[in-house]
């Protein structure tokens, strides 16, 4: 087993055993999508309407929920300091567990989704366009949070610094998330453009997450 | 091989920790590292794994992998364990194993060297401070790597554990391993070289 896929695999375990953060994503989203209709009425053209924007918001904070325990696991028990020695590139391995990251609660999101979209009435035709700029986009938020993520490393409270340093850097991912799956379900704008933009954005983030991250992790361990 | 230190002055935080060390250790050396608290102990075991800079000064590693950084040739045994509670004992030593570069069959034979082969199974939560600390030992032991940088390696352990060490130790040098330990006591070699620091 390379280091790289021995790093995954450790990363996936911790995740899904008792204690892990796998699945508090989705349920958060299950739970912020399924109190909206509450919140907004019972109007089904309305919910159509504003469903593309919920699902996404949805995501994009269910995504960052765990995130913030990331690296500082790994640094209140010594593992990050291990890791640093590896023969593989820090990148690589910052690669890695953003990687197994986005597999525990990134990808359960967009798997989720069109069950959360029946719930806001959005057409069924449509359900597979919203997961689909979800599975295009949630990477993207995930490699973005890695720089949060390894900035806030040291810091006790650093979930809520996490969220007021990422969610501005997310704002892209959300304009062309919520401009493609609005093109999907009400039709009349082009799917093509803005997908392929979120697309270009998830590509450019996980390039650029991994080494901003490895760098914020060695200044900030000095 | 040959581990030099020439002039290391360490900085933590704006202030001088130590200036002007220097020191030299060749393979099948042992060199303790001894000093009030604060002297900097740990601080040149991180430097010399690579986690702090060198403020000033040069390390120099001669005859080792002409590729390779010396914290890539170096294992350390820090303070924390860095272990995962809910991974076992095994998966915690083969993750480690598998990431520092070692081979899976080595796994079994490390668990038995620090006498934690009945324990295998076990989740890492469940295990006593010693125990931590022998499976964090076993890492040492099965993925071969010349330096060794053990800081305070006795703390936690029993006297049986600490004769394990140290035979595991013995075993480092004769194969013509390094050791760089922080101390505060002896450690169960025989003569090792020692560096008093804040003097």
């Amino acid at each position: 087993m390379t280091a790289f896929t021995a790093l995954l695999a450790r990363d996936m375990r911790i995740a899904i055993r008792v204690g892990g953060g796998a699945l508090m994503g989705a349920l958060f989203f299950l739970i912020v999508v399924t109190m909206m209709p509450f919140a907004v009425g019972p109007d089904l053209n309305l919910l159509a309407r504003i469903g593309p924007a919920i699902l996404w918001l949805g995501a994009l904070l269910a995504s960052l929920l765990a995130l913030d325990r990331l690296f500082a696991t790994d640094h209140e028990d010594g593992s990050l300091d291990l890791l640093m020695m590896g023969r593989m590139p820090l990148e690589l391995a910052i690669a890695g567990k953003g990687l197994a990251h986005w597999l525990t609660t990134g990808l359960p999101l967009v798997v989720i989704s069109p069950v959360l979209g029946l719930m806001l009435n959005v057409e069924l035709k449509a359900l597979g366009a919203v997961a689909l700029t979800l599975a295009a986009g949630t990477p993207a938020l995930t490699f973005i949070g890695l720089i949060g993520a390894a900035l806030s490393v040291a810091l006790r409270r650093g979930g809520l610094l996490l969220a007021v340093l990422v969610l501005p850097l997310t704002i892209p991912v959300l304009i062309f998330g919520v401009a493609a799956a609005n093109a999907a379900i009400l039709g009349g704008a082009a799917f093509g453009p803005p997908f392929t933009i979120l697309c270009a954005l998830s590509l450019a983030s996980l390039v650029i997450g991994p080494f901003a991250a490895a760098a914020a992790l060695r200044f900030g361990l000095e | 091989m040959q581990l030099s230190a020439e002039n290391l002055t360490c900085e933590r935080g704006g202030r001088t920790v130590f200036s002007g060390l220097s020191f030299t250790v060749a393979g099948g050396e042992a060199l303790t590292i001894t000093g009030r608290n604060g002297a900097g102990k740990s601080s040149l075991l991180r430097m010399l794994a690579g986690l702090v800079r060198v403020a000033d000064g040069r390390l120099v590693l001669s005859g080792g992998e002409a590729e390779a950084t010396i914290a890539e040739q170096a294992h350390y045994l820090g303070h924390q364990d860095a272990l995962k509670s809910s991974l076992s004992v095994r998966e915690n030593l083969a993750f480690w194993t598998a990431y520092l570069g070692g081979a899976a069959e080595a796994v079994p034979a490390a668990l038995e060297a620090v006498g934690l082969a009945p324990l295998a199974s076990l989740p890492a939560a469940y295990l006593s401070a010693g125990q931590r600390r022998r499976l964090s030992i076993a890492r040492l032991v099965a993925v071969r790597r010349p330096i060794w940088l053990l800081d305070e390696p006795t703390s936690a352990l029993d006297v049986q554990s600490q004769d394990r060490l140290a035979g595991l130790m013995q075993t480092h040098l004769a194969g013509g391993g390094i050791i760089v330990a922080a101390t505060h006591g002896p450690i169960g070699l025989a003569a090792p070289r020692e560096l008093r620091l804040g003097q």
